[in-house]
């Protein structure tokens, strides 16, 4: 069970979180003019890394904001978190 | 209770105040302190159980939460008897009731153990392999399976019994409270951390409590001496909270711990009365301190497993502290020193100890000598290669080993005995560390796993972590402790300590016979049943991977987890596969630790707290109303409201027919409802919905269609524009919570850009919803001053009205298709504006009507539901939804979607009407439809998504999803049941009005 550090609230339960996946896809400003292959890969391609990945999660049960998460898939290391439009602190 | 076994030991036990029981019908008596098995032992019982599959006779094995024997069904009540629990860890009261498990009819008398005598027959997987086949027969088997082997009963009433679940944050959270435990406990809390020390048993001090010899002394006074006076010194500490009892349970990541503190178990019937029994502590510990100590392993030899068969540590401690004797005439059996601890305390509380077997070449250590000094008899390099006795041991054969260990040689001789005491070294008890994601590393010269790397803020300490000398338990624990927690504690820096020092070590896994493997029977996994034999059968058969044998064999596979002999099943293993044990790894322990009641997991959310229950601000007035209720999600929601004796059936073509022919009158407040603001609401709503929004006048409504990003229909709902820059929209009852999550999602992350703001009002409004050809009317009388003329008020738009000067909302809108209103009312005043619509309405024989009746009216118009009519698969093109398709708009939410090849095929699934060829044959939801009868197999082209009865057509319709629907109108199909085979034709979807004269009628 995780301790989220939440950008807006603090620290708080993992209970109260929701993940919303991988971070930094940005929806096509112009999806009219993609090609089916160029939108399925927004649409469905996700990497699912082992190792360090960067990932959205809202705090549902609280001050229900979406930020980003550095978080280590293989050992739940959380190693940052971040405003959503922030750059990745680290990488 | 046997006066002879039983020594003066005031220490633990208060030996004035006599407690009876009960344990298999039979009254007993034990004292105050006792556990259930301390009692039994002093009973002279030792059987206690019957093993699951050859079921041989059980007793009581060790004194802890290893014990895989003494399992035992708790109480006899319906409601409060428990199964699977240890009796080494039930402390006595009076009014206990217990009795063995595992045994039918009785454990004296055990149908089941004539598979002992069949055993050669019973090898590893018989179960599998013999039951298995024919699958049909499985049944059969299974009743007398578990009728002879039974793993206790359930209970067949509620629990009577109250559990709480609470939080606890700590600095330092230290996990047991033996002699490393108590140091890093009274360290931290001096040291101004906020400190917890949790421990299973009812008192601190692990083993080190009763310790009273002489090669074990701190400070010139027994190590047990010395260990009271730091356990009175804890109650000094303001910083510390103790709390005994308390097992931990599960150990997660961030430090995220379980723990179950038992409150009232130990306390007689009278006592526990109206308290809660157990509490869940879900803690949250900055640094954890593992200091769990370690368990002694038995030994694998034949018929090890017989009743009077006990850990040696065990015999010491039941003596030491229950002041119980095993036995009158005890032999040891061991590979090390610590069997030598027991040799003493027995010697000095006047027991026979026949002798010591030692694997080991002769050792001299300062506790051998104490033992050769007692004048105890010590067989150096000998093993034990047989028992006898079959309820209790009473005999065991000894032999010598040859110099590789492999085999015995020279003569057999006997030894009689009525307790043998054995002892396989130590394992650490790593559980709780494996379990929060630590790695492990093993040792070989101890033969046992240690901790090695963890992520989390932790450490384990003491002979958990493979320190299992006195002197090197307080150097270690000390100098880790000052590391972990940043701080310089001298405290028990210039100890004195004398311990005596184990100077050999020798380890054989399985011991050798003077019968072959396959005669005898080594027991690994007692519990369970299995044998040494059976590992090897195992990897004979071709099992290379641990957790592969493991399943297999069932080895480890208990409710035990097989603690005890894990270690030997791998050392079998190695041995056998030739491989290093490191290199093997081990098994997962999982949580809990110990098995946990389900009342501990739940809590206090039982019955009405165990999920919440949504209720509208008219509910009460369905209820009076005899109305059924459906559940949707959370709501409770009125279904149909029968009259008399009326079926669901009568109640729904009543309650749809008299919305058509006059008036009805809908609970509609479930719907979600969003509140939209912002400069910029339009545009958002363009983005999200299917069709545009930038032009809709104030004060109109629009129905729209969500789709999510892949193009498939999400939601649906009206949405009134209100003012310039405010919205209020509605969504499904189900989808309420989704959808403002998803639009949240998109303002927070896609579009921040946008001046938007979405409030949740669902539980701020209720929605009455008043239908028919008489609605109208009845609107006036309810709100008189408000102009509902066509022009005025025509349908899809809204009006700002007041009923008794409470303002409220008022749509006219319709998810029927006839001429309907929708008012809209601060909750509170929600019952009593349906009351006054009923009163208003009762000329007009206005007619309450449920979700049955709702979902009836809109299929007869084609209107869909989401989530019955799709499913997640179907775009508003499989709908024949085209015409709600914004062609000038450049994006939205699932646009591009809608234009893949997968999309734009034109044999997809799409919604079609079905009528059968006889019109009161109603077809069953979900079933498959078919274009040939002949064929198989036949490929089934698609299935009923609604279905009913029309009273207001007089005939059976349908609405379905069907490959290629859309240019199949007209054609014949075939909906084959169980029974026969329904003919239907393909229709259009909107059954009655198809020229929506009703809206405005
Ligand atoms: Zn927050």
């Amino acid at each position: 069970m995780f301790l989220i550090n939440c950008p807006y609230c603090g620290e708080r339960d993992q209970s109260e979180f929701s993940a919303g996946g991988e971070a930094h896809i940005i929806r096509p400003k112009q999806p009219t003019e993609l090609s089916d292959d160029q939108w399925a890969e927004f649409l469905f391609m996700r990497k699912n890394i082992k190792g360090v990945q960067l990932e959205r999660w809202n705090h549902a049960h609280g001050c229900r904001k979406w930020f980003n998460m550095v978080r280590d898939t293989s050992n739940d290391k959380i190693h940052a978190v971040y405003k959503m439009g922030e750059k990745p602190p680290i990488k | 209770m046997s006066k002879n076994l039983r020594i003066t030991n005031d220490k633990f036990i208060d030996q004035t105040s006599r407690i009876s029981f009960k344990f298999d019908g039979k009254t007993l008596y034990g004292f105050k302190g006792d556990t259930l098995a301390s009692a039994l032992l002093a009973n002279n019982i030792h059987l206690v159980g019957r093993s699951f599959k050859y079921h041989r006779p059980r007793g009581i094995m060790t004194c802890g939460s290893e014990e895989p024997n003494a399992i035992v069904q708790v109480g006899n009540d319906a409601s409060m008897t428990e199964p699977n629990t240890r009796a080494t860890e039930i402390e006595l009261y009076e009014g206990l009731v217990a009795s063995s498990q595992n045994c039918w009819p009785s454990v004296n008398f055990d149908v089941g153990a004539v598979n002992n005598f069949f055993s050669p027959l019973i090898p590893a997987a018989f179960y599998y392999k013999t039951f298995m086949w024919p699958a049909s027969f499985w049944e059969k088997y299974e009743y007398f399976i578990r009728k002879s082997a039974g793993l206790g009963r359930s209970p067949t009433e509620p629990d009577k019994d109250f559990y709480d679940h609470r939080y606890l944050h700590c600095d330092v959270l230290v996990i047991g409270g033996g002699i490393s435990g108590i140091i890093a406990a009274k360290t931290a809390a001096q040291n101004n951390l906020n400190t917890v020390l949790i421990d299973d048993k009812n008192k601190l001090g692990g083993t080190t409590l009763f310790q009273q010899n002489e090669c074990f002394k701190i400070n010139n006074t027994y190590s047990s001496e010395w260990l009271k006076k730091e356990i009175e010194s804890l109650n000094l500490l303001q910083n510390l909270t103790i709390k005994t009892r308390t097992t931990l349970a599960a150990y997660h990541s961030y430090n995220y711990l379980l723990a179950r503190e038992n409150l009232t178990d130990h306390l007689s019937l009278s006592e526990k009365q109206n308290k809660v029994r157990q509490r869940l502590w879900k803690i949250r510990a900055k640094k954890v301190i593992i200091s769990t100590g370690a368990m002694e392993r038995p030994l694998i030899f034949n018929n090890n497993d017989r009743p009077g068969i006990i850990l040696s540590s065990s015999i010491k401690k039941y003596i030491d502290y229950f002041g119980v004797k095993c036995g009158q005439k005890l032999s040891l059996f061991t590979n090390n020193d610590s069997a030598y601890e027991t040799a003493v305390s027995l010697n000095k509380s006047g027991v026979t100890v026949n002798s010591v077997i030692d694997i080991r070449d002769k050792t001299d250590s300062l506790i051998v000598r104490q033992a050769e000094r007692l004048g105890i008899k010590i067989y150096w390099k000998h093993t034990v290669v047989n028992t006898s006795g079959y309820k209790r041991i009473n005999s065991i054969d000894i032999m010598k080993l040859s110099d590789d260990g492999n085999e015995v040689v020279g003569k057999k001789f006997s030894e009689d005995c009525d307790c043998l005491g054995i002892s396989g070294g130590w394992t650490p008890r790593v559980h709780l560390f494996t379990q929060s994601g630590g790695k492990l590393k093993f040792k070989d010269k101890d033969n046992v796993f240690l901790p090695d790397k963890s992520e989390l803020e932790q450490i384990s300490i003491g002979s958990c972590n493979g320190d299992f000398e006195l002197d090197s338990i307080i150097k270690n624990s000390v100098e880790s402790i000052n590391k972990f927690l940043n701080i310089n504690n001298n405290d028990y820096k210039n100890l004195e300590i004398v311990c005596s020092k184990e100077l050999d070590k020798k380890n054989i896994w399985l011991l050798p016979s003077d019968k072959p493997l396959g005669k005898t029977k080594p027991f690994l996994d007692f519990q369970n049943d299995s044998t040494a034999s059976d590992v090897k059968l195992a990897l004979r058969e071709g099992f290379k991977s641990i957790e592969h044998v493991k399943r297999y064999t069932t080895t480890g596979m208990g409710t035990d987890q097989g603690k005890l002999s894990n270690m030997h099943a791998l050392g079998i293993i190695a041995e056998t596969a030739g491989v290093k044990m490191g290199e093997l790894g081990t098994t997962t322990f999982r949580p809990p630790y110990t098995p946990l009641t389900f009342g501990t997991i739940v809590g206090r959310n039982v019955g009405e707290f165990f999920d919440i229950i949504r209720k509208t601000p008219i509910h009460d007035w369905h209820e009076e109303n005899k109305a059924e209720f459906e559940n949707v999600g959370q709501w409770k929601r009125a279904w149909y409201y029968p009259k008399k004796n009326e079926s669901m059936h009568e109640a729904v073509q009543r309650e749809s027919k008299a919305a058509r022919d006059s008036a009805g009158m809908l609970d509609a407040s479930t719907l979600g409802k969003i509140d939209i603001q912002g400069s910029d609401a339009s545009e958002f709503l363009n983005r999200v919905y299917t069709n545009a929004w930038s032009k809709l006048e104030i004060g109109k409504c629009r129905y729209g269609l969500m789709l999510n990003e892949d193009g498939m229909v999400y939601d649906d709902g009206v949405t009134t524009r209100l003012g310039e820059n405010h919205y209020i929209m509605t969504t499904t009852t189900g989808g309420a919570a989704n959808v403002l999550s998803k639009l949240e999602d998109y303002l927070q992350t896609e579009w921040p850009e946008l001046d938007v703001y979405l409030t949740s009002v669902t539980d701020q409004y209720a929605t009455v919803s008043i239908c028919g050809p008489n609605s109208k009317k009845i609107l006036s009388k309810v709100i008189p001053d408000l102009d509902l003329s066509d022009k005025e008020f025509p349908h899809m738009s809204f009006k700002n009205a007041s009923i008794n000067n409470v303002k409220c909302r008022v749509m006219r809108i319709s998810f029927t298709g006839e001429h309907s209103y929708e008012i809209n009312i601060q909750s509170s005043y929600g019952k009593s504006v349906w009351e006054k619509c009923f009163e208003a309405g009762k000329e007009f024989n206005i007619t309450p009507y449920g979700t049955e009746t709702m979902h009836l009216l809109r299929a007869e118009k084609g209107f869909i539901i989401t989530g019955q009519d799709t499913d997640g698969t179907m775009t508003p093109v499989d709908l024949q939804m085209d015409w709600i398709i914004s062609k000038k708009k450049y994006d939205f939410i699932g646009k591009r979607s809608l234009y893949r090849s997968d999309t734009i095929r034109d044999d997809r699934k799409q919604l079609v009407g079905l009528i059968t060829d006889d019109p009161k044959e109603v077809l069953e939801e979900g079933a498959q439809i078919v274009s040939e009868t002949n064929k198989q197999p036949v490929e089934m082209l698609g299935h009923v998504t609604s279905s009913y009865f029309s009273p207001n057509l007089n005939k059976s319709i349908a609405l379905a999803v069907v490959k290629n629907g859309k240019k199949l109108k007209g054609h014949k199909m075939f909906v084959p049941m169980k029974n026969k085979t329904i003919n239907v034709t393909i229709t259009d979807t909107v059954f009655l009005d198809k020229d929506n004269k009703r809206l405005n009628a």
